[in-house]
């Protein structure tokens, strides 16, 4: 039956082969679509999680409310203990970040200060990777600081510019001290590289001699994002005294656009499919009117209605079929070609930068997203072949026969 | 010899335009197992309409058709289908076939649909292709193949499933002498060896000449029924 419905695509192969083509530009447009939202969104994704937000952080409960020098996460030896044991851990970033003023010679701005162990920084994000001018905290350097590119801009300040951090302390008191600019980084995001500031721990302790270490946030860096959701919960058991939080929660906007993408593929084929599925009705109302003799022939020596049925619906599936997998083999090629180059959109790169985005997109393209246009075509099909082989079942041998 | 068919009082009436048009009017008649039979009369005699009457693809206004001992006026659409599937050969005036099919498949057809297992199927549309004397045109698609010998194929088709009968309507309408002759050859020497009843509808003098029995229609009515020497 399947051999038989083939066959019967190409009784007219200029019109299947018209609607052959505007599938597969459907599918193609589709897919390049989805691919190219996806690559902006996790790209902005991970650029969110390996330079700002890691896949966990660790507050207090009233810090990220407050953020103030005083909410220092307690029992610091005891989470360390506990987050040595975890499988999937790939690092951990122990944070002093503190809201601060920042002055160069030109002019000030506030900023969101943290001082970190470099080493352990660098093992968990990769502000190291987007230094762009100078060097990644030099050893030999005391009160050196790494600013982003768009700060340097604002402040007017270049490598071993001199600014001036102004900060409370623990007790409520103005303290102020001067770092020198080791390093400039450009993340792609200008609202990140305007706002934060890093410098080390040791400096940092140079600031407040009287206490210990002041840490507000740990970073956890993880193998594998799958496993955030899961130690979220399992950290929220074992320590209940601090503030548990995966990057969805601390960033729900992009944790939003993440949940949105799996619909967008969904959403928008479902609209390129419902098109065409009226090409296609078309296609088969023609081919099931020019055979009306045939059919009732068909009928006559004993086809079932539910085979003629299945004819119909196994050629609409076929035609939708066929047209779905060379769009999705073009797709394939295109996706994997532009997520080699990326794709360019320099000129929008301002815009873009602000809301975080990078200037060049990388396409990406799921296994689940192409078995979802699958789904999508069987479905679509059937539903097409609804219409034409209804007018095939409503044929009476005797009246289709006498048809010319 | 038994009866193969049995019409009774069989009547078909057409509703259009608010005017009935009687096609069949009130139609007793045997058919018995391994006729010869053409069914004869003007156009607009209600030759086709009987025949379709009897293949079960119309349904009568009145009266029975009772094939050996079933009444097909009492069968669903469904069951109808069934029926003709395992008990009727049909044969059309333009042939019929299935365009992108190649003879062999075309002949496999009808038993693919009564579900017969493959090897079964191209053993017998190979042995009937063979009789008809298109061996070597099995694999040829209906298009590459002249009016005669696509109405052969056909006949190979009807015959394909072993029906009970072969309903030909017109068989010979398209066909010059020379095919309309083999044609004619070919199913009265299959009816001959095999038993097969053949009834047709037909116009066609040539036909007339080889029917072993003629019923003749007038206004939907039997005229006459004559056996021929």
């Amino acid at each position: 039956m399947i051999i038989l419905a083939w066959k019967n695509i190409w009784r007219n192969p200029t019109r299947s082969l018209i609607m052959l083509t505007a599938i597969v530009i459907g599918v193609i447009s589709g897919s390049l679509f989805t691919a190219f939202y996806n690559g902006m969104i996790y790209q902005r994704i991970n650029d969110a999680i390996s330079n700002e937000t890691s896949n966990i952080q660790i507050h207090t409960p009233q810090y990220l409310e407050n953020k103030e020098i005083t909410d220092t996460i307690p029992h610091i030896s005891q989470i360390i203990q506990h987050l040595d044991t975890l499988k999937n851990l790939k690092a951990y970033s122990l944070r002093f970040k503190t809201m601060a003023m920042i002055s160069s010679a030109n002019n000030n701005t506030g900023v969101v200060f943290i001082g970190v162990d470099p080493e352990k920084e660098r093992a968990t994000t990769n502000i190291w990777k987007h230094i762009v001018q100078g060097e990644y905290f030099p050893p030999d350097r005391k009160n050196g600081m790494l600013i982003g590119e768009k700060l340097a801009e604002k402040l007017k300040n270049k490598i071993r510019s001199k600014v001036v951090v102004t900060l409370q302390d623990t007790r409520g008191n103005v303290v102020s001290a001067a770092f020198r600019i080791v390093g400039i980084f450009n993340t792609g995001n200008t609202g990140f590289d305007e706002r934060v500031v890093y410098t080390t721990q040791s400096d940092v302790l140079k600031l407040f001699p009287d206490t210990m270490p002041l840490i507000h946030e740990i970073a956890i860096a993880l193998y594998d994002d799958q496993y955030t959701t899961t130690y979220v919960s399992q950290l929220q058991k074992v320590l209940p005294f601090v503030d548990i939080k995966s990057w969805k929660e601390l960033y729900p906007e992009v944790g939003l656009m993440a949940d949105y993408t799996q619909y967008l593929q969904l959403i928008f084929m479902t609209i390129i499919f419902l098109a065409l599925s009226f090409g296609i009705i078309n296609t088969m109302l023609m081919a099931v009117m020019e055979r009306t003799r045939e059919l009732g022939m068909l009928m006559a020596i004993g086809m079932k209605r539910s085979k003629i049925f299945l004819m119909i619906t196994y050629e609409t599936v076929l035609l939708m079929g066929c047209g779905t997998i060379v769009g999705l083999g073009f797709s394939y090629l295109l996706v994997e070609l532009l997520s080699i180059s990326g794709i360019n959109l320099a000129s929008f790169a301002r815009g873009l930068n602000q809301m975080g985005f990078s200037a060049i997109v990388y396409p990406v393209l799921t296994l689940r997203e192409y078995m979802q246009t699958v789904e999508l075509v069987i479905i679509a099909g059937i539903i097409s072949s609804l219409i034409p082989a209804r007018r095939a079942l409503k044929l009476m041998p005797s009246e289709a026969l006498r048809k010319q | 010899m038994h009866s193969i068919i049995e019409l009774k009082n069989l009547t078909k009436i057409y509703r259009e335009d608010g005017n009935e048009v009687i096609a069949v009017d009130r139609v007793n008649l045997q058919i018995q197992q391994g006729e010869f039979t053409a069914i004869v009369g003007p156009s607009g005699s209600g030759k086709t309409t009987l025949l379709n009457l009897l293949g079960g693809i119309d349904k009568p206004t009145q009266g029975q058709i009772i094939v050996d001992g079933v009444d097909i006026t009492q069968l669903s659409f469904s069951q109808l289908v069934d029926f003709r599937l395992h008990n009727i050969g049909f044969v059309f005036q333009s042939y019929n076939l299935i365009p992108v099919l190649t003879a062999k498949e075309n002949v496999e057809f009808v038993m693919f649909l009564q579900n017969r297992p493959r090897p079964e199927r191209e053993s017998r549309s190979r042995e009937l292709l063979t009789a008809i004397g298109l061996a070597d045109r099995m694999n040829s698609r209906p298009s590459k193949l002249s009016g005669g010998q696509q109405q052969r194929v056909a006949v190979a088709r009807a015959l394909a499933p072993r029906p009970k009968f072969v309903l030909a309507d017109e068989p010979t309408a398209n066909l010059d002498s020379r095919s309309a002759e083999n044609l004619l050859e070919m199913m009265e020497m299959l009816n001959r060896t095999e038993n097969i009843t053949f009834i047709f509808s037909t116009h066609d003098p040539r036909v007339m000449r080889k029917a072993r029995r003629i019923i003749t229609l007038l206004d939907g009515r039997i005229d006459s029924d004559t056996i021929a020497g």
